[in-house]
């Protein structure tokens, strides 16, 4: 076990406990668009595609990192224009045309 | 470290405080937007920090992924309301395709000198992907009907099934010891993909919005084992926060159903479902026209309605709101009641009401609008069925028995729409319309609440 491993593992456990907390207030009414959102930034997944497939110290690592990135991407611009798109339809009684 | 690196951590430490505003800004309709527009900006940051980073010889391939990625993307955004469930289904199996390819080329890179903790980090992170993308892949496909929506069973499902990921288990444990084995790898990948596959067959369509809230919060256990793989703060926050998410959905989803985890995983509702069909017998019902319903429901002062899944599939909803519109014009107090499992993700039934243009402060939840129903004059169900069943609150034989329902018995009187006598989802034969005070309308949704909204005295005629 080295210094790191702790630090992650601390870090893992505060934002499961902030991940709880917020999204336990997350109003019911969004709970579709709140899968689109998350599903959006766990996307995130990104930044270790992009890496691989960048330093390319394997084809093997600069193929399945480049296809990662694809399906990746794919969630960011995916989750992001329908989570928007769900959004803008929730009106309140006064904001109706 | 070197100034590029600061820099780089600190586009990630900025990211991370943008994602969990993101999500705390879901909180209400109104802030939900400047949610959506963080967390975008989170991403950009992270992404534009990620392609500064020094060890990155090439770019090309990047380039080309992120086009494509963006090509696949924009349809993925762009489709209809109720193809929302197999879209998101399809978004954790590429979510968890990627997490898995990073693992497995990450592996084999490290391999033979694999440290004890990073394996089994990696074991975890590509059985959890595996598994989630081939289970979400068939639970896109069962959303989309492709595949057969009802459960498929056979004798030792259970056992089976739990071998395969056992099996998968120990082998990851045994290359925790013995890194250098990579032929074993791909043994382990291909084991829990095929899990992924069968652990979905057996669950059937009203079970999805529980199985899409766990595959999502697999898919973001998943990606924070990538990140302590990669040693990256930023992905064990985000996998964290989507893992929680998906937890507390799931849980949510099982409750309104009265089930455990364990009981929707391993499909005992299937086995019910067949005992309780045959139960069913002719008993008398009264119906009623449109012409009836639209005088009920003008006189009454308070209505509320009662929408399922069936609504959306007959595209009942833009006639739904004419209805709301014609008798919130005649000063009727209209209301939604929306059970947390109506449609087929949890809050689908919001999503698509609200695309209808009803205004949102008019949709309540189970627990806010059940007190309601004593003093309702019309409840008026479209298309839902075993979320308004008394028996769920006092048959004590019932399938369904315990399961929270809309107490829309409760109601001075009941308007149900429905095409026939025949059963719901489950099979389960519904009391409710039997009741003295419940009419029965039956026809298609959509043609029988323009009927209503045509007939209503005084109502303007389209």
């Amino acid at each position: 076990m080295n210094i790191d491993i702790m630090t992650s593992l601390y870090v893992f456990m505060l934002a499961a406990f902030i991940g709880f907390e917020v999204i336990r207030r997350v109003s019911p009414l969004l709970h579709t668009p709140l899968m689109s959102l998350t599903n959006a930034l766990d996307a995130i997944a990104i930044v270790g595609a992009i890496i691989l497939a960048g330093e390319g110290k394997s084809t093997l690592a600069i193929v399945f990192g480049t296809i990662a990135i694809v399906a990746a991407m794919s969630n960011v611009v995916g989750g992001f224009v329908i989570t928007d798109r769900m959004l803008r339809m929730f009106k309140a009684s006064g904001a109706r045309k | 470290m070197i100034r590029s690196e600061y820099l780089i951590e600190l586009a990630y430490l900025v990211a991370t405080a943008l994602f969990i505003l993101a999500l705390k800004w879901m909180s209400s309709p109104s802030t939900a937007r400047r949610g959506v527009r963080a967390g975008e900006l989170g991403m950009v940051l992270a992404i534009v920090g990620t392609l500064l980073h020094q060890g990155i010889a090439d770019y090309r391939w990047i380039a080309i992924a992120l086009v494509l990625g963006t090509i696949i993307g924009v349809p993925l955004g762009m489709v209809r309301m109720t193809a929302v469930p197999q879209r998101t289904a399809l978004s954790h199996a590429f979510g968890a395709l990627c997490v898995t390819l990073v693992g497995t080329a990450e592996y084999y890179l490290q391999a033979p000198q694999v440290p004890r903790f990073t394996m089994a980090v990696l074991g975890l992170e590509v059985i959890l992907g595996s598994l989630t993308f081939t289970g979400s892949l068939m639970a896109a496909g069962k959303l989309q009907e492709l595949l057969p929506q009802r459960p498929i069973t056979y004798k030792r499902q259970n056992l089976v099934n739990l071998g395969f990921l056992a099996l998968a288990i120990v082998l990851a444990a045994y290359l925790v010891v013995n890194p250098g084995q990579t032929w074993l790898f791909p043994v382990i990948v291909v084991i829990a993909l095929v899990f992924g596959v069968l652990m979905i067959i057996p669950i059937g369509g009203a079970d999805m919005p529980t199985v899409i809230s766990l595959l999502n919060s697999y898919a973001g256990l998943s990606a924070a084992a990538m990140g302590f793989v990669l040693n990256s703060k930023l992905l064990i926050i985000a996998g964290a926060l989507d893992g929680a998410s998906g937890l507390i959905l799931s849980v949510n989803m099982s409750k309104a159903m009265n089930r455990s985890f364990t009981n929707v995983l391993f499909g005992a509702f299937g086995q019910k479902q067949a005992e309780a069909a045959g139960t069913q017998q002719a008993r008398p019902v009264r119906s009623a026209t449109a012409d009836e319903a639209a005088a009920i429901l003008a006189a009454a002062s308070t209505v509320v309605i009662v929408p399922g899944y069936g609504m959306a599939v007959a595209q009942a909803q833009h006639k739904v709101r004419e209805l709301f519109d014609a008798l919130t014009r005649k000063g009727v107090d209209v209301k939604f009641a929306i059970h947390p499992v109506a449609g087929r993700m949890p809050g689908h039934m919001n999503v698509l009401l609200a695309e209808a243009d009803i205004p949102y402060d008019h949709l309540l939840g189970m627990e806010d609008i059940n007190s309601d129903f004593p003093q309702t004059d019309v409840a008026l169900v479209i298309g839902a069925n075993d979320v308004t069943n008394p028996a769920a609150r006092n048959d004590t034989s019932s399938p369904i028995y315990g399961m929270p329902i809309l107490d829309v018995d409760k109601a001075r009187t009941v308007m149900v729409i429905k095409r026939g006598m025949s059963p719901g989802f489950a099979g389960i034969d519904n009391p409710l319309y039997y009741l003295d005070k419940t009419l029965m309308l039956f026809g298609d949704a959509r043609a029988f609440v323009g009927a209503i909204v045509r007939e209503l005295p005084g109502g303007d005629h389209h």
